[in-house]
């Protein structure tokens, strides 16, 4: 998922860094990073405006390490997925771990299943699934459902995409 | 007035189509200049010439209570290299593999200088630009508006009418056989096997289907659209191929739960050109049931431009086959 966060830091040296750290060390993705430092607060610090792509579970865990660091997190709005899609799978989807499926989708950092219906009409007849997907952007949508048609493609699964619609 | 001398090569459901269309549109075609004198018919065993002008009613109805058109045995290639005429009507079977009897007829009328319009879809799925320099090089013309989407108009439409646009991409449904089985397993919540059985009992699938179902057709239809009007030059082996043999009446009931139809869609844009079963939001003009084709062009003046029509059928196909002999001999 995408991130967009704001902090304040001391106005001294190494700040910066220490913020970022964190970040990096759960392998996020930075998008942007905006150092306002005309602009202090009444309190002398000096805001941050970050965007980031993470692995949703590993949000609380940067928080704790920035505020541990002594760095003001003063808000996280984590709503970025802008992009909603569907996809329609069919053939083999639980006995081919679903599980693993949805994880590589999720463990993107910039697209996460949300939603799965599943029939199973028989034992040894294919299944079939429809599976929402949201994403952080248009391009990262595409990105995800390539990724799934791969998967899939492993999994003789077949996926239907929507079509482009203009 | 002009008189033009045709041969007929194919006497099946398009070639007899067609024979009723030029019957029934005579008048039509002298007002507008056009005498437009068959020479010759040609089955696949069997052929009636005459350089009088072949009687189309008798022919039409000798086929029908016999099973053969004359009682020539020279065949369709033969016409074309020794009868002298000017337009050589092309309605042989389709053949994927080679190109079949439809590619010879191709080149031997080319030779000649004649012209060609034809609804064999082989020969341009196969070799493209070999025809079309061949037709070039002997100034003849070639028209094949009648190998995609039957009755719709999709090559005149965008190489005539929307002449001057550029086409960005381009997607649509051209298999009938293929939209009636997926509309009915929606609406009949049947399985696949079932809805071809009834679809196979009507008329509307072959007994052999799979050049249908395996999207084989769609793609044929799609190297000659990204041909034609793309300016690509692309053959069948081009194609990324998925059909609608492994499609679920549950997938169906899924997609159409979060507002969505699955089509066979075929698409052409910059990147690739590609035959597959889509997610089609049911309100977008797409959507189409039945048997119905729809085509849908985005192009850089016009936007968005979708027709929708009869993909298949004797009559419908004649009528595109009609539209490009006025189309060559009007001026």
């Amino acid at each position: 998922m995408r991130v967009s966060m704001d902090l304040e830091l001391k106005d001294i040296p190494g700040q910066l860094v220490l913020a970022l750290k964190p970040v990096s060390e759960f392998k996020g993705n930075l998008i942007s990073v905006v150092h306002h430092h005309e602009k202090k607060t009444p309190r002398g610090k000096i805001p941050v405006h970050l965007v980031f792509e993470i692995k949703s579970d590993h949000l609380d865990n940067i928080i704790s390490l920035l505020e541990e660091s002594g760095i003001s997190v003063v808000s996280v709005d984590e709503k970025r997925y802008l992009e909603h899609g569907a996809v329609i799978l069919i053939g083999h989807i639980v006995h081919t771990d679903i599980k693993d499926t949805i994880d590589k989708i999720d463990n993107t950092g910039y697209a996460e299943v949300v939603d799965l219906n599943l029939a199973m009409p028989r034992i040894n007849r294919p299944s079939s699934a429809s599976l929402k997907i949201d994403a952080v952007s248009k391009q990262h949508m595409s990105a995800a459902i390539e990724l799934l048609k791969s998967i899939a493609k492993e999994k003789d699964l077949l996926v239907i995409e929507p079509i482009c619609v203009n | 007035m002009k008189t033009i001398r045709a041969s007929i090569i194919g006497f099946g459901a398009v070639g007899r189509g067609v024979a009723k269309v030029l019957l029934d549109k005579r008048d039509y075609l002298r007002s507008i200049g056009i005498d437009l004198k068959v020479i010759a018919i040609a089955d696949s065993r069997t052929a009636v010439v005459d350089s009088q002008g072949v009687d189309l009613a008798s022919a039409l109805s000798r086929k029908k209570e016999t099973g053969a058109v004359g009682s020539d045995t020279i065949s369709g290639t033969e016409i074309i290299r020794t009868v002298d005429h000017e337009l050589v009507i092309e309605t042989t079977p389709t053949n994927i593999e080679t190109g079949g009897v439809g590619l010879v007829n191709m080149m031997a009328a080319f030779e000649r200088g004649m012209d060609v319009v034809t609804s064999n879809k082989g020969p341009l799925a196969l070799k493209y630009g070999e025809v079309m320099a061949a037709a070039k090089s002997s100034g003849s013309h070639c028209r094949f508006e009648a190998t995609v989407g039957g009755a719709m108009p999709v090559i005149n439409l965008a190489c005539d009418v929307l002449a001057g646009n550029r086409m960005i991409s381009m997607e649509g449904i051209f298999n009938g056989t293929c939209n009636y089985i997926l509309s009915r397993m929606m609406e009949e919540q049947a399985p696949y096997e079932q809805m071809l059985a009834e679809a196979q009992e009507l008329g509307i699938a072959e007994k052999d289907p799979s050049y249908d179902v395996e999207g084989i057709d769609t793609a044929s239809k799609l190297v000659i659209v990204a041909n034609s009007i793309f300016g690509m030059n692309v053959s069948y082996k081009d194609v990324t191929v998925t059909g609608i043999t492994r499609i679920t009446p549950e997938a169906l009931s899924l997609a159409n739960a979060d507002g969505f139809a699955i089509k066979l869609i075929g698409e052409v844009n910059d990147s690739n050109i590609n035959v597959a079963p889509k997610l089609v939001p049911l309100s977008h003009p797409l959507a189409v049931g039945g048997t119905l084709n729809v085509f849908s062009v985005q192009t850089d003046l016009a936007g968005p431009i979708t027709i929708t029509g009869r993909g298949a059928g004797s009559i419908e196909t004649a009528s595109a086959i009609l539209s490009d002999i006025i189309g060559i001999y009007r001026n």
